[in-house]
């Protein structure tokens, strides 16, 4: 039990170094999900097109980035581009990698959340003479996306915690800096007890504040 | 308030005790007290329905009877013995839930969106309280049920999911699933209320039935009319309290409560002393 | 004879990627068991109303869904051992990603048993049946149907965060790409071939999940 002493003894200094991994794991994670937010509504509004081209390459984005697992993706952007000369840095490809995986699922977010708009809704528009894309952006969109801001808040804390993945294309996040504090210091249970507590730490409250919002958004004005 | 009676509380006179009685009930949800101090019994073979506006808390007057909801204060005796609590050296204290499953299992409880389980058939829907409650023996189960279900009218429905049936045959299958396990006493919440105008007389046939029978009848409803026909006393409530208990004929036609009289002229859009 | 074209060295990866995709099948059906039987322990633990036990499920499922699957793995394959006890890696794996799923299930059936209509539970109470035997003629039978489309969707997620046994080096798809990868020099066809073999795994699962909530919504 010697590690515990030396642990606490270094602690502080974990503590600093794990930190600094957190700004990385925030950096990815609004990076990624900001990318993910407007790709997302890109694809969304696509797959509503007439044109079924249109809609099937929408259709088979969010099949193909939902059935491959993000560090493939991952590795596909980081080694695979590198490989045809485009290389990146790990944080624009974990930042990419993340943003294009979620656009699919915010697209499919996006999606529930127009379809849970009532068709009276869109019957209203037309009836006081708005053409298709003003009722779409004036009052099925906004109530779509007031639904939908419990799912993607929930998508946020998940993309958190999946943001741990871009150790393997060596982005500085969190696991990342505590892999690297084990190679120096061995003590392994220690560091990544304490990188699982600041992961803890960040994603709770979050989930905390995704839960009211969900409580508040269900109470709801329905008219 | 005054409460008024125009006649006594009928009493069994073969064992002199009423099958249900409250005792000072109120129940409370919040700051908001929803039952003032009610005190009613009901005699074995009585039907008696509850009638008043909404809000007027005889839907949890009903369900405090089985214990569905817990009062606030005051106690619930059926045949005599104190019925979801119990009595330990002059303290109430909860029952376990297996001994309040036993107590609820002599109630029968009819709801007014009937609460069939859908992924049973009807005949599996009326069998269930005996087979698993009352442990009886499968083969016997089904005869008894599939009669059941024949004295309420569709015996053909055996093997139909509710969802296959109009709301006037789910409630019936409803009061079937509740006779299964030989109640006592039978509660009705609104048994009519959501279904369409011309499904209401089926189910009220049957209950018509079933008081002909000697079944003790405590009856939630809107039906004014039915009310008359069928109950031994009408008990009109408002704001949590009893306003008035009476015969049939004379609460309908000869109120006696200020109360009463504008609560009838409004529903019954007559004036009340014709 | 060694690969030139692509089709050639598609043809040499092709065996190995797929063999490992059987380990990831494997992990993945294993964990998938774990979870799913963790996940109903726990919830019903939850709404048991005894406190303490209830207590204690809680705490588990908050805390576990409040850490990366990664940091589970890592915990139990390079942690344990220093506490003396040592999993080989696709046992850690197993271990980690079914306790991580078990937390995430729990919660699928917590809200799937609230979804059935309280006026259920009222009527079973009212034929007499106890809070346990209300529970397995009643309420479980119609949560079963309410969760089967999001324990799919689980069994999806859980097939690709396989993935991530890679970085514990169990031996799975994405770790038999890597090897690959540096035998090869050619991550790109490499790492999309690997992608394709897991879309092919998962995509019918998904359609399998579509058509389930499709049967469900016209529904029984």
């Amino acid at each position: 039990m010697t590690g515990w002493r030396h642990f606490f003894a270094i602690l502080p200094d974990c503590i600093l170094v794990l930190l600094g991994g957190a700004v990385t794991t925030i950096e990815i994670t609004l990076g990624g999900l900001l990318v993910a937010l407007i790709l997302g509504l890109v694809i969304a509004l696509l797959r509503r097109s007439s044109f079924r081209a249109v809609t099937a390459l929408a259709v088979a984005y969010v099949e193909v980035f939902r059935c491959v697992p993000v560090l493939t993706q991952l590795f596909v952007i980081y080694f695979g581009l590198g490989q045809i000369g485009l290389r990146l840095s790990p944080l624009p490809a974990a930042i990419i990698g993340f943003g294009l995986n979620g656009a699919a699922y915010l697209a499919e977010i996006y999606r529930s959340g127009i379809e849970s708009v009532p068709r009276g809704q869109s019957e209203a528009g037309s009836s006081i003479g708005m053409t298709k894309h003003q009722t779409m952006v004036w009052i099925i969109l906004p109530q779509a996306i007031r639904v939908s801001l419990p799912p993607i808040g929930n998508y946020g804390v998940g993309l958190l915690k999946d943001s741990s993945i871009a150790v393997a294309i060596a982005a500085p996040e969190i696991t990342f800096d505590a892999t690297n504090l084990i190679n120096q210091t061995y003590l392994s249970t220690q560091i990544y007890l304490l990188m699982a507590l600041l992961y803890i730490g960040m994603s709770l409250p979050l989930s905390h504040l995704v839960r009211r919002l969900e409580r508040r958004s269900r109470r709801g004005v329905r008219a | 308030m005054a409460v008024t009676t125009s006649q006594g509380g009928k009493e069994d006179l073969s064992t002199g005790l009423p099958l249900v009685r409250m005792s000072g009930v109120c129940k409370d949800f919040g700051p908001l007290r929803v039952l003032d101090s009610i005190n009613l019994d009901v005699a074995r073979g009585e039907k008696i329905s509850l009638i008043g506006p909404s809000g007027s808390g005889k839907t949890t007057l009903l369900r405090c009877i089985n214990h569905l909801e817990q009062p606030t204060a005051g106690h619930v005796y059926v045949d005599g013995k104190l019925f979801g609590e119990r009595q330990v050296d002059g303290r109430y204290l909860p029952l376990r839930d297996s001994e309040m499953a036993r107590m609820r299992s002599t109630i029968g409880m009819v709801f007014q969106s009937f609460n069939l389980f859908p992924h049973l058939t009807v005949l599996q829907n009326i069998g269930l309280g005996p087979l698993k409650v009352l442990r009886q023996p499968r083969r016997e189960v089904e005869a008894v049920s599939a009669e059941l279900l024949a004295k309420v009218g569709l015996g053909d429905k055996r093997d139909a999911f509710p969802e296959q049936l109009s709301g006037g045959q789910r409630q019936r299958v409803a009061i079937a699933r509740a006779l299964a396990m030989q109640p006592r006493l039978m509660l009705f919440d609104e048994a009519t209320s959501a279904l369409d105008p011309e499904l209401v007389g089926e189910v009220l046939n049957v209950m018509r039935q079933l008081a002909l029978e000697g079944m003790t009848m405590i009856i939630v409803t809107h039906e004014m009319g039915f009310a008359e026909e069928i109950s031994d006393r009408v008990v009109f409530m408002d704001k949590g309290a009893i306003v008035e208990i009476g015969d049939p004929k004379t609460l309908f036609h000869q109120p006696q409560n200020a109360r009463t009289q504008s609560f009838l002229s409004a529903v019954l859009q007559k004036k009340p002393f014709q | 004879m060694t690969p030139t074209t692509l089709p050639q060295y598609v043809a040499t990866w092709l065996p190995e990627l797929i063999a490992a995709a059987g380990n990831t099948l494997r992990m993945a059906i294993f964990a998938f068991l774990v979870a799913i039987c963790l996940g109903l322990i726990l919830a019903l633990t939850r709404l048991s109303g005894r406190p303490i036990l209830a207590g204690i499920a809680a705490f588990y499922v908050e805390i576990i869904r409040g850490a990366p699957a990664l940091a589970l793995l890592f915990l139990i394959y390079f942690g344990l051992p220093s506490l003396g006890l040592v999993l080989p890696a696709f046992l850690a794996a197993v271990v980690g990603l079914g306790m991580n799923g078990g937390a995430y299930v729990s919660e699928i059936y917590r809200a799937g048993i609230s979804a059935v209509d309280r006026g259920q539970r009222e009527a079973a109470q009212t034929i007499g049946m106890t809070s346990g035997q209300t529970m397995r003629y009643v309420i479980l039978p119609q949560a079963v149907r309410i969760v089967l489309p999001p324990i799919g969707n689980y069994a999806i997620g859980l097939l690709k965060d396989t993935s991530v046994a890679s970085l514990i080096g169990a031996s799975e798809l994405t770790l038999r790409a890597r090897d690959l990868s540096s035998e090869y020099f050619m991550p790109m066809q490499i790492y999309i071939l690997s992608g394709a073999i897991y879309f092919i795994m998962a995509a019918p699962l998904s359609a399998g999940v579509r058509y389930l909530e499709r049967r469900l919504r016209q529904g029984r």
